[in-house]
């Protein structure tokens, strides 16, 4: 197989399967065609996770603040103005007055999880290991408590709702660029570099890398698409509030990656495909399903179920399912 | 930023309270990550499921319901490292997958808590008479205060003994420097690793009984708050050693109770804020931690 080929067979794997998940979800009842696209989300945040995560080998614990203000900007700029005068009336004058169309209010949502990131980075990407968790994670608690609280910039605990719908192609087309701009970095020499400091910072550094660099600006990179997932979001439920980007989201999406295989953008794409597909039928296993006989689960058991498997996952394969391989024959 | 009246020595009283629980929550965290390198983020599901033990067996006799609640956390515990995390390190596993590891356990058993014992919580009300208060120089103070300084200090104390007086405790100070080698040098691993589980293991227990005097509902997610908060005390404190991790663990528990009492209502919904902000500049100026040796090496493992 040429090298040509085999990057093609690389990118066109994910988009395949991305595109493959929207046509299935264009034929459905409107509550499973929810889960679909939610599921198409999953992929974005995951695949936006994974451009910073995957490539630098720093977890981060951060990632759902730039998905929030993404999905809460977004959400924003495209109600009407005389409903916010209305229902947030403390809100910042410009936020107030904006009304927009979704693609720019996308195109706003990558652009301030970007600037948020790069704000949150510059500092923090000095920092490494175990403090680089816990400050992300810091972040992530700031993000959450001035969101519910804070008048000015959304509606704080209380619903943000009527937000226009954009469609499961919608959906699709924003989740295709997230990977492709995810594989077109991790391609290029930024994303190489990085990835060398992943393998042995102290060889990368001895040859000219400058880790807190390469880390930065994957980092504002993956913040871009944590946004603009996070406007994808927002658009494809319709209402949100701050309890969606905490602690949960973050625990899922991080586990998707993980269950994946963290080191490739094929593992983070299935990872999350794999996980919503078990979510979802474990959820109709509670109002029984039909699997050759009738399984009905006691409510509750969803949870306890994907909790069960991810452990089993990571105990029998901590590679993940990939093993952090890209889609493709194997080489050699 | 608008001060309250404060009444400032009620407010320390409150303080020191919640310190003395987060420094003793700080050294369980503390102890496993010495020995082990290894984040425990499903340590507050021990506490969690010792405060069940306790709401089930209200009614009971309190010693043996504090003695089941301190058997099962331990348990538990123990069940935590044999079913999870060693057959995990037997594959080799990352640091990094390790710690989501711990979520998923994490996750696991809060979703066993939900199914088992539903969202509504449970009341525990085994020590609830501790919270009378007697009145010094106007400050109520409640006799659980004096409860938790005194077994926070008890426990600490026992704790370095073990690890200082004891030849066991020689062998989890040894794994906890160079694991590696302490294992060519005859340290039995597996058996410092059970041992470092099971103390941490009661002094979960010891929080259970604590923490649900001043907050008797228990919930399933109850644990979360608590880890994340001495986790935030750990690392702030500095993660080398098991004394730094106490005092940061009181210091944070210290600083929010205090702010928690000084700042007015409308301020103090930010409080989490201001506490992770504080955390950050703390880890930007100093990543070893507050009280953490300047020259020991940078922990640079997960």
């Amino acid at each position: 197989m040429s090298a040509v080929t085999r990057r093609l067979v690389e990118i066109a794997g994910p988009l395949v399967l991305v595109a493959a998940t929207a046509a299935i979800a264009g034929n459905l009842g409107s509550a499973r065609r929810l889960e679909f696209q939610t599921a198409l989300v999953m992929v974005a945040i995951v695949v936006a996770l994974y451009a910073f995560v995957g490539n630098s080998g720093v977890i981060s614990f951060g990632h759902v603040s730039f998905v929030a203000v993404g999905a809460y900007l977004a959400g924003l700029v495209t109600l009407d103005p005389e409903t916010k005068g209305f229902t947030t009336p403390e809100l910042f004058p410009p936020l107030r007055h904006a009304q927009l169309g979704l693609v720019p209010s996308l195109a706003l949502a990558a652009g301030v999880g970007a600037a948020y990131a790069l704000v949150v980075g510059l500092p923090l990407m000095r920092l490494s290991g175990l403090p680089a968790g816990i400050a992300t994670f810091a972040v992530l608690g700031i993000t959450y408590n001035v969101l519910s609280y804070w008048g000015k910039i959304g509606p704080g605990v209380q619903t943000l709702s009527g937000v226009p719908e954009i469609g499961t192609w919608g959906i699709a087309a924003g989740v295709a660029i997230v990977v492709v701009a995810a594989w077109l970095y991790q391609r290029s020499r930024f994303g190489r570099q990085l990835r060398a400091t992943r393998e042995d910072p102290a060889a990368a550094r001895a040859s000219g890398i400058s880790v807190y660099r390469q880390r930065l600006f994957s980092f504002v990179i993956s913040g871009a698409l944590a946004g603009l997932a996070g406007g994808l979001y927002v658009h494809e439920l319709g209402l949100i509030t701050p309890e969606l980007f905490y602690l949960d989201l973050t625990f899922v999406t991080l586990a998707m990656l993980v269950f994946g295989g963290m080191g490739s953008l094929w593992g983070a794409v299935i990872g999350a495909l794999a996980i919503s597909a078990l979510n979802s039928f474990l959820g109709d296993a509670e109002n029984t399903v039909d699997v050759g006989f009738h399984l009905t689960l006691p409510n509750g058991t969803r949870l306890v179920t994907v909790g069960a498997v991810m452990a089993l996952v990571l105990i029998l394969r901590p590679s993940g399912l990939t093993g952090g391989r890209e889609l493709g024959w194997r080489r050699r | 930023m608008v001060l309250a009246s404060v009444n400032w020595g009620q407010a320390i009283a409150d303080a020191l309270a919640l310190g003395a629980l987060y420094g003793l929550v700080a050294v369980g965290i503390g102890l496993v990550f010495g020995v082990l390198r290894l984040v425990n983020f499903a340590y507050g599901e021990l506490i969690t499921c010792g405060a069940y033990v306790l709401a089930f067996t209200f009614g009971w006799p309190r010693v043996v319901s504090i003695l089941l609640c301190i058997g099962a956390v331990v348990s538990l515990a123990l069940a935590q490292e044999l079913l999870a995390f060693r057959p995990l390190r037997r594959t080799g596993a990352s640091p990094a997958t390790m710690l989501v590891a711990t979520f998923a356990v994490s996750f696991l058993l809060q979703a066993i808590y939900l199914l088992a014992f539903g969202s509504r919580g449970q009341i525990v009300g085994t020590l609830g008479t501790l919270n009378r208060a007697f009145i010094v120089d106007g400050v109520a103070i409640r006799w659980i205060l004096l409860v938790t300084v005194v077994t926070g200090v008890v426990l600490l104390a026992a704790t370095a003994a073990l690890l200082d007086r004891t030849s066991v405790g020689l062998h989890i100070r040894a794994a906890a420097v160079d694991f590696r080698t302490s294992r060519i040098l005859g340290v039995r691993a597996n058996r410092v690793i059970l041992l470092s589980f099971v103390v941490s293991g009661v002094l979960a227990a010891a929080v259970s009984v604590l923490y649900t005097v001043s907050n008797p509902l228990v919930q399933p997610s109850m644990g979360v708050p608590i880890t994340i908060f001495a986790l935030v005390g750990v690392v702030v404190g500095g993660l080398d050693r098991l004394w730094s991790a106490a005092l940061g663990g009181f210091t944070v528990g210290l600083v929010y109770g205090l702010f928690a009492d000084v700042l007015s209502s409308t301020s103090s919904v930010y409080l989490p804020s201001v506490v992770y902000g504080l955390v950050i500049v703390v880890l930007l100026l100093r990543p070893a931690g507050l009280f953490g040796s300047r020259h020991s090496r940078q922990v640079e493992r997960v």
